[in-house]
């Protein structure tokens, strides 16, 4: 099986991500839409991986997994902090940071 | 060329006293003014000390230098603060500091109501310090310094009772026109650094030679624009009469006997650049000619006794300016008169300062009348400098003033008779105005205003008058006598010998008579009669109301200096705005502009700032894959 089809895989993935982190409001489906395009990039890690038959891609996988972990320990403590003083969990509501 | 080293106290003595009385305040309120006289005499007795040392040594050792510092060093160019008292400086030394010293003297008496007489005193020692350095500098950057430092005194002395807004204006006005001659000194030092790569006296004189006429001349005129702006000459003569605003003292001792006389001065130590310079040299002539009618002319609409002096004065130092325009043949007699008239019209200014002094500061002549019973003393010294100013012999203008007739006369060419008659006429013209002055104030009725007791000056006020009452007898035949002033001086003149006389000298005695006769015979015939008006009358013919307006010299620098000047100021000012600040602005404002587009972007949603990362880093991919493919 041509390994491109999982390059197209992830280049689709990671559009849907950034589409929905632009177009959607609601903060956990933007960060869920974030953690798609993480993948999407981890897909593409280790496709590049298989093509070059080395380790590197994998490694870099793995370091990814770490952070986008780290990330949703961080990301989801904001959105509940946010949602528990403003009673929503739109990303518009909280424009405050331009003043 | 001798060394010395006491030279520089003849300046120090009186600037320490000025430094004294202007830091140490009203604590020198009381003894401030003795301080002041003691220090101006001691300069004049080391004045005399230092003539008596000249007169005996040969001539050839007379003049004297001392270096007081490395002042300018760049490459080949050293300028050296140094004094050099030769013939000519030790003349001025002893007017300035001389009748500076009986000025000091009278202004005791004359200033003792005003409660700033110290700041006044150290005001004249600041004077007397700076003249001293103006004639005892020895490059033209020493002078110039002295230049300024008169400058700057007359402008003090003049706006001393600047709480009078017209006082003040007067002192400005002299300021700023003293400025356009002080540009010219400016340049014509520029012009000798550039053609002759040094500015002293004596490099200049040397340098003379090798130079062109071109060169000279353009310096030449310069140094007369310079001249004619500190000497009140033609076409900068408007700010003298003005200058009588400020305390009378000071108007004998700057705006008659010394400062004005700073360009007679400076002509005559630049004579090396202007018996090079023909073209230079007839400028000053013509410039001196048309300043002694101007003067002359403008005195005789002067009702006010300070200004009708001050055009006086005027006039009288257009006589020394184109004596010293005549070249070497002048040189000599320009001095002479100079030293006269500093006797005889310092003394006339503190006459007047005593009349005033006694009628209750009233200027106005109209108002004055039969003084001779009240003010005897005054009505002799003011007499004696009167006829010493119109030229009687045996007083002091009789000699100086006849010699430069003769002079003019003697100086060749169709131009010597037609200078020779304007002088005569000036003569004249002279002989009227001081009649109707003299007429005015101490003859006829009394006109005074009600509560006028007009009595004599103190002792401290008249002494002086009659010191220089008795300079103003003598001092022309000592001059003259053996031609002991002549001889004194020409060791620093190249003279080309004898010249030729078109008149002999008992002629032109005896025009010179005849014509002060014509004056006052005028003078009298009108005004020795009961009836002067008290109001100047109004229904007079043009040419009265036209003289009256000294000649429409303030309309005519108004229209074509002031006017044009402001319009050029305001264009400038405009262009400034619009070109050079507009520019600038407009920067400021473009950064304001794109500031306030770009804000628009920071609107605080999280997900259009994605949208823009997004936008960014696609056109970083897209921007790539061009470059590389």
């Amino acid at each position: 099986m041509d390994a491109s089809n999982y390059l197209y895989i992830s280049a689709l993935l990671f559009t849907i991500g950034a589409v929905g982190v632009v177009v959607r409001r609601n903060a956990i489906v933007v960060f869920m839409c974030i953690e798609l395009m993480l993948n999407a990039a981890n897909l593409s890690f280790v496709t590049f991986s298989r093509i070059n038959g080395n380790l590197d891609g994998q490694v870099m996988a793995f370091f990814t997994m770490v952070v986008a972990a780290c990330e949703v320990v961080v990301g989801l403590a904001i959105i509940v902090a946010i949602y528990r003083s403003r009673r929503s969990a739109s990303v518009d509501d909280a424009s405050l940071l331009k003043r | 060329m001798t060394i010395s080293t006491s030279l520089v106290y003849l300046i120090g003595l009186p600037f320490a006293g000025a430094a004294i009385l202007l830091l140490g305040g009203r604590r020198t309120d009381k003894w401030g003014h003795l301080l002041a006289t003691a220090l101006s005499g001691s300069s004049f007795v080391v004045g005399v000390y230092h003539l008596i040392q000249m007169v005996n040594r040969p001539t050839e050792m007379r003049p004297i230098s001392q270096k007081l510092f490395e002042w300018i060093s760049v490459g080949s160019f050293n300028v050296d603060a140094g004094l050099l008292l030769d013939q000519l400086s030790i003349c001025f030394v002893l007017l300035i500091t001389g009748v500076g010293t009986l000025i000091h003297i009278y202004s005791i008496a004359y200033m003792s109501e005003d409660r700033d007489r110290r700041r006044f005193f150290a005001y004249l020692n600041l004077f007397i310090a700076a003249m001293l350095l103006l004639v005892l500098g020895d490059s033209y950057l020493s002078l110039y310094v002295g230049w300024e430092g008169v400058g700057l005194a007359s402008y003090l002395l003049i706006g001393f009772w600047n709480q009078k807004p017209a006082y003040a204006t007067a002192s400005k006005k002299a300021f700023v026109m003293n400025r356009v001659g002080d540009m010219g000194l400016s340049l014509a030092i520029m012009i000798a650094f550039a053609t002759m790569g040094t500015v002293s006296f004596a490099g200049v004189a040397e340098q003379a030679h090798h130079t062109s006429e071109a060169a000279l001349t353009a310096m030449g005129i310069m140094l007369l624009v310079a001249a004619a702006g500190k000497s009140a000459q033609f076409p900068l003569q408007a700010w003298l009469g003005d200058a009588m605003a400020g305390p009378t003292p000071v108007s004998a001792l700057i705006h008659a006997a010394t400062m004005v006389t700073a360009g007679v001065y400076l002509i005559t130590r630049s004579n090396f650049v202007f018996d090079a310079a023909p073209t230079a040299q007839l400028l000053v002539v013509i410039v001196g000619a048309i300043t002694l009618i101007f003067g002359a002319l403008i005195g005789t609409a002067k009702d006010d006794i300070k200004k009708a002096l001050a055009a006086s004065t005027m006039s009288q130092i257009g006589y020394m300016i184109l004596a010293t325009g005549l070249g070497p043949i002048g040189y000599a007699f320009a001095i002479m008169h100079l030293i006269t008239h500093g006797f005889f019209k310092a003394g006339m200014f503190l006459g007047a300062g005593s009349v005033m002094h006694g009628m209750n500061d009233e200027v106005n002549m109209r108002k004055y009348g039969a003084l001779r019973q009240f003010m005897p003393i005054t009505f002799i010294t003011f007499g004696i400098g009167y006829l010493a100013i119109l030229g009687v012999p045996p007083f002091a203008g009789f000699y100086s003033k006849d010699m430069i007739i003769e002079s003019a006369f003697n100086s060749g060419g169709m131009q010597a008779i037609f200078l020779g008659s304007l002088t005569l006429i000036g003569a004249a013209i002279t002989a009227f105005y001081m009649t109707r002055v003299m007429i005015l104030t101490f003859a006829g009725t009394k006109r005074w205003d009600e509560g006028v007791e007009p009595h004599e000056s103190p002792w401290l006020m008249w002494f002086p008058m009659a010191v220089l009452a008795v300079g103003s007898v003598t001092s022309g035949y000592l001059l003259y006598h053996n031609k002991a002033l002549y001889k004194w001086l020409s060791p620093l003149f190249e003279d080309h010998g004898e010249h030729e006389e078109l008149l002999k000298p008992i002629v032109v005695s005896a025009l010179a008579l005849t014509m002060v006769a014509i004056g006052v015979s005028i003078a009298v015939y009108k005004y020795m009669r009961e009836n002067i008006e008290t109001v100047a009358p109004v229904d007079v013919s043009w040419i009265t109301k036209f003289v009256r307006k000294d000649l429409m010299q303030d309309q005519f620098n108004e229209k074509f200096f002031m006017r044009p000047g402001q319009l050029l100021t305001k264009a400038l000012v405009t262009t400034e705005d619009v070109v050079v600040d507009g520019s600038v602005r407009g920067v400021a404002r473009m950064a304001i502009g794109s500031g306030s587009g770009l804000r628009g972007l920071q609107n605080g949603f999280v997900r259009s700032y994605a949208a823009l990362i997004l936008v960014g880093a696609l056109t970083l991919i897209a921007a790539i894959w061009v470059v590389v493919s």
